[in-house]
């Protein structure tokens, strides 16, 4: 059995993979927003560096994309990145790559006929946006989301690999110090894991009933995560 | 892991010199992440099918536990059940090579994702389908074999090409489990030649150079066969 102090120890590791998880998701969120109203914008430009930023970082492998950060911007601009910074950068810009994806096909989505009746009340593109577009997009959002952040959660074990004590690396280091069963580790971990992304569902679920309120967008895009 | 190159903070340029002599030993290294990719599909693809069917069994006692089970693996990291196979099962007498341990835990967790696939093709088949399999006094065995999945699979095929596509985004992990694929040999190579710069931006680009047109071909089935993720 694992001791109370181990488990503690698993703890403080869970609590470092939330916090990348949630860091990692702000900017992805930011990311995949902006990207997903750019490839919609009428610029050719905008159009065109959004999907290479698209193809770019889903196309690479998260833990190549995280490797590349963290030795090679270093060596490639002369700055220093932590552990943490790279790894909310890695795991950020690729969610925002999959989230803009999804983030274009919810504004897709939406009738036509909400963006010409925004411009016939002489609303401005941007709040045309913020108060007619993105609040019915979201609910469209929100489950496709819900998986992406749990992707995301489960990509946030990469970051044991450049010397965060997150949850796995936590549970590699007791391992290797054999101060317990690995099966008793190792097991525990997943269950941990397995209950962060038991909230993960259950928050993106009350989400979706709060930004649902009011509005009738049935449907959803489902899992278009992978 | 092998830090030793991040602390030289002085901006490098890229040497062509150090990239050519590192190429042939990265190419073989995509190769090994092409073949675990391969191995892994089939797996996730025998074992998913697996799945799906037993999800549907009328017995409570098959049926919770497998849908537990695809719950359970699908929200967990695969990191941590690479290790799970490499590390802990030695301890339990189970000892298997990092390549067969990565190619079992690539297809055991991409399993889940082809068993919901599976599924929704499953469902999708008309309920008269199977009422006629009734009808004609047809065994459970021929009509799941001859009835019910040749019409199930077909229309999943979409879907297993993007798991496909994912789960080759997630072969490099098997280098941390002692298996020589790409990201490993850039590691070996950028601490053997101090060269992160080159090591990690051509295993970056060789692996781009495979998984988008990859994907790019998936869309396209995708859009050909009218196929829409749900």
């Amino acid at each position: 059995m694992l001791s109370s102090g181990q488990l503690q120890q698993l703890l403080s590791g869970a609590w470092i993979t939330i916090q990348v998880t949630a860091y990692s998701a702000v900017i992805g969120t930011l990311l995949a927003l902006v990207g997903g109203v750019s490839s919609l914008s009428g610029s050719r430009a905008l159009r065109w560096f959004t999907r290479v930023y698209v193809e770019l970082f889903r196309g690479v492998s998260a833990i190549i994309l995280l490797f590349w950060i963290f030795f090679t911007l270093p060596q490639l601009f002369g700055i220093f990145l932590t552990p943490l910074q790279a790894g909310m950068l890695a795991l950020g810009t690729n969610m925002g790559a999959y989230g803009s994806e999804i983030a274009r096909g919810a504004i897709q989505s939406i009738p036509r006929g909400q963006s010409e009746a925004a411009i016939a009340i002489n609303l401005s593109p941007f709040h045309r946006l913020r108060h007619v577009v993105l609040p019915q997009a979201i609910v469209l959002m929100l489950p496709p989301f819900g998986n992406l952040l749990i992707e995301v959660m489960k990509a946030s074990a990469l970051v044991s690999l450049i010397d965060l004590s997150d949850l796995t690396e936590r549970a590699q280091n007791l391992r290797t110090l054999r101060a317990a069963g690995s099966l008793e580790i190792f097991t525990a971990v997943l269950v941990i894991y397995f209950l962060i992304s038991l909230s993960i569902t259950f928050g993106v679920r009350a989400l979706e009933r709060r930004f649902g309120r009011g509005l009738d967008v049935g449907g959803g895009l489902g899992g278009a995560v992978k | 892991m092998t830090a030793g190159a991040v602390a030289q903070a002085s901006p490098a340029t890229w040497d062509w010199d150090i990239a050519q002599r590192m190429l042939p030993d990265l190419l073989r290294g995509l190769s090994v992440t092409l073949q675990a990719t391969l191995v892994g599909i089939t797996v996730a693809m025998v074992l998913g099918l697996g799945l799906a069917m037993a999800r549907r069994s009328s017995l409570p006692v098959v049926r919770w536990p497998v849908i537990g089970f695809i719950e359970f693996v699908r929200s967990t990291p695969l990191l941590v059940q690479l290790f799970f196979l490499f590390f802990v099962l030695p301890d339990l007498g189970i000892r298997l090579s990092g390549f067969t341990a990565g190619v079992v835990g690539l297809g055991l967790h991409y399993a889940t994702y082809t068993s919901e696939a599976y599924r929704s093709g499953i469902d999708n088949v008309e309920k008269g389908q199977w009422e006629a399999a009734v009808a004609c006094n047809l065994s459970t065995r021929t009509t799941w074999g001859s009835v019910v999945l040749p019409q199930a699979i077909p229309t999943v095929i979409p879907a297993l090409g993007n798991y496909l596509v994912a789960m080759l985004k997630d072969a490099p992990l098997l280098s941390t489990i002692a298996v020589l694929e790409l990201l490993a040999v850039a590691q070996g190579l950028n601490s053997r030649l101090f060269r992160p710069l080159e090591a990690f931006s051509l295993a970056a680009l060789l692996f781009l150079a495979v998984s988008i047109p990859a994907a790019i071909l998936v869309r396209y089935l995708e859009k050909r066969y009218g196929y829409s993720r749900d």
